[in-house]
């Protein structure tokens, strides 16, 4: 098993965020996460990544137990991540982006990690931007930057945060060309999206979320016919 | 394909760089050989300028490229300062050595501090490091056998007797306290390149793409695996070091010292944050056209009181609205210059831009 929750829970004081959630993802799957906003779907993202604590309950990456873990060490472990609203290194150029996550992140020699960068710039569209400061790049590239500097770490498990949200058909749909191209290569995803036809194209099953509560998981043909589901996240009374 | 064959490079490397690079050494052999034919007051000003553009820089590497705005720096030029008259009065050792401690008891400093501090974050870390400068300053002047508040001087004996300095009286024909004078500027030259060489060396090592990570984007910094806090502690650790020795190097020539004078805000902190953003925070070359402008102004203005310290002010408030990068971020800007480089360039069949 790549990545096991056991009832895990976080509250901020009196505000349950996450609430007992139990979900077991099997290496090599592609796992999609829906949910309406404020649903608690990037601090499920922030508990697994160890950018945030768990305040209850038990998570296995690997076998592993890293509920204690600090993010960086779960990095490490193979753990990728993008953030909802881009976070590049602004200071540095695109290609540095990518260069301190595989040295860091990767652990790979120095030679070995400006092949890596370049090669995932070529498979990302970004390899013309790649010494560009990242604070000068557009949303889409910015987005861009997200998932090839997932990817620099050398990830086992790809989280990704609404990578898609914002951009238009054609953008859109070379994003999930590549991310279909990351999963066919055995990454393990999990990806939290909005956007339905582009997430239902990748992902075998998928998770719904709902005020911090894991509501239904399933093939996504199944869950998106639920009645639950259809009430909670698309707002349909049926 | 393995990295051997790789058409992929990093290279850091620019024309402008090579150049900087012989001119520095041209710049450090004439600073070395200087003393031959300059006056002592000449000296005396460029180990003011050396000794603040060391403040300078070591403050740059902390606030421009670690993100951690210390305004309490004067407590390990203080602590450092101390140490020396400490060791030099009371233990009997040469100031020469004695410099080293400094660099001790600025270490001695910094971990107690950055215990406290770092539990904070942003104007309260800023706060914090001032609040403890201060408690600083107020337990070493309660150290009566360094005269307490008023403060004490180096033994004349100590100071003239110190390593080297007969031989520089020697090799110059000049009397024990210009021999003192010129030996303080050697250190302080050899000082000032040791740090910015080191800094320069940081920067484009693996520790220095981390640090400008950590400083743009923390909580990104550790989702690539870098470890925040680690870093943070190192390069609070190596600055509070370096200060320290920079300290103690700025009272052995002055060789009179006092609470006041040595943890005194305005000259160790707020003068070298002046320098560092009239020239260019986190740039290396900011500091150093930064302290030249400092001191002419400080030269200039030096009659009009508090007037001096108005203007100041006034110029780092337009800096910093005009020119929040400084005078060399308005000169790297317009001509693309960049005397230090740090950013690795990938180099290889790179497309046209556009072609995605």
């Amino acid at each position: 098993m790549m990545l096991t929750l056991d009832t895990v829970s976080k509250s901020f004081g009196a505000l349950t965020v996450t609430d007992g959630v139990s979900l077991s993802v099997p290496k090599g799957e592609a796992l999609g996460i829906i949910g309406p906003n404020g649903a608690g779907k990037s601090t499920l993202f922030n508990l697994i990544t160890g950018n945030l604590m768990v305040s209850a309950g038990r998570i296995e990456l690997m076998g592993r137990d890293v509920t204690r873990m600090p993010a960086m060490k779960r990095v490490r472990m193979g753990v990728g991540r993008s953030f909802q609203i881009p976070q590049p290194f602004e200071g540095l150029t695109v290609f540095e982006n990518l260069l301190t996550a595989a040295r860091f992140g990767g652990a790979a020699s120095h030679d070995r990690a400006v092949h890596d960068c370049a090669e995932i710039l070529r498979r990302t569209g970004m390899l013309a931007r790649a010494n560009q400061l990242a604070g000068d790049l557009s949303l889409l590239d910015r987005k861009r930057l997200e998932l090839a500097r997932a990817l620099a770490t050398g990830p086992e498990l790809l989280l990704l945060d609404e990578i898609a949200g914002g951009l238009t058909e054609g953008e859109c749909r070379t994003l999930v060309d590549t991310i279909r191209e990351i999963h066919a290569a055995g990454t393990t995803i999990i990806w939290i999206e909005h956007v339905l036809h582009a997430l239902t194209s990748v992902v075998e099953r998928l998770a719904v979320l709902d005020f911090g509560r894991l509501i239904g998981v399933g093939a996504p043909d199944e869950i998106m016919a639920s009645r639950e589901v259809r009430e909670i996240y698309l707002g349909i009374e049926v | 394909m393995t990295p051997s064959d790789t058409p992929w490079r990093a290279s850091s490397k620019t024309r402008a760089g090579t150049f900087v690079a012989i001119l520095a050494v041209a710049v450090i052999l004439i600073g070395l050989v200087l003393p031959g034919f300059a006056s002592r007051r000449l000296i005396q000003d460029l180990f003011y300028i050396l000794t603040m553009l060391t403040l300078a820089q070591i403050w740059n590497l902390l606030a421009g490229y670690g993100g951690l705005v210390s305004v309490g720096q004067q407590a390990f030029v203080g602590i450092g300062a101390y140490a020396l008259f400490g060791a030099v009065i009371l233990g009997g050792m040469d100031p020469m050595l004695a410099i080293l401690l400094g660099g001790v008891a600025g270490l001695v400093l910094a971990v107690p501090m950055a215990f406290f501090a770092f539990r904070l974050h942003g104007a309260y870390f800023a706060i914090g490091t001032w609040v403890i400068a201060e408690v600083t300053r107020l337990l070493v002047a309660q150290w009566k056998a360094l005269g307490g508040g008023t403060g004490t001087s180096l033994p004349r004996a100590a100071t003239s007797d110190m390593i080297g300095v007969a031989q520089v009286a020697e090799l110059f024909d000049v009397r024990t306290a210009a021999a003192r004078d010129i030996l303080a500027y050697w250190i302080a030259l050899i000082l000032a390149v040791a740090v910015i060489a080191g800094i320069y060396g940081l920067l484009r090592s693996r520790m220095g793409l981390a640090l400008i990570a950590v400083r743009d984007n923390p909580e990104a910094a550790k989702s690539v695996g870098v470890d925040v806090r680690w870093l943070k502690w190192a390069v609070f650790l190596i600055a509070s070091v370096a200060t320290g020795v920079t300290g103690a190097l700025i009272f052995l020539q002055t060789a009179r010292i006092s609470p006041d004078a040595a943890f005194a805000i305005t000259d160790w902190t707020a003068y070298v944050i002046f320098i560092v953003v009239i020239g260019g925070i986190g740039t290396i070359e900011g500091p150093i056209l930064g302290v030249l402008v400092f001191f002419l102004l400080r030269n200039s203005l030096a009659d009009y009181g508090s007037w001096y310290l108005l203007t100041l002010g006034l110029i780092a408030i337009l800096a910093m609205i005009f020119a929040p990068k400084g005078l060399w971020g308005l000169i790297s800007a317009r001509s693309g210059l960049h005397l230090f480089p740090i950013r690795r360039r990938l180099t290889g069949p790179l497309p046209e831009r556009g072609e995605g």
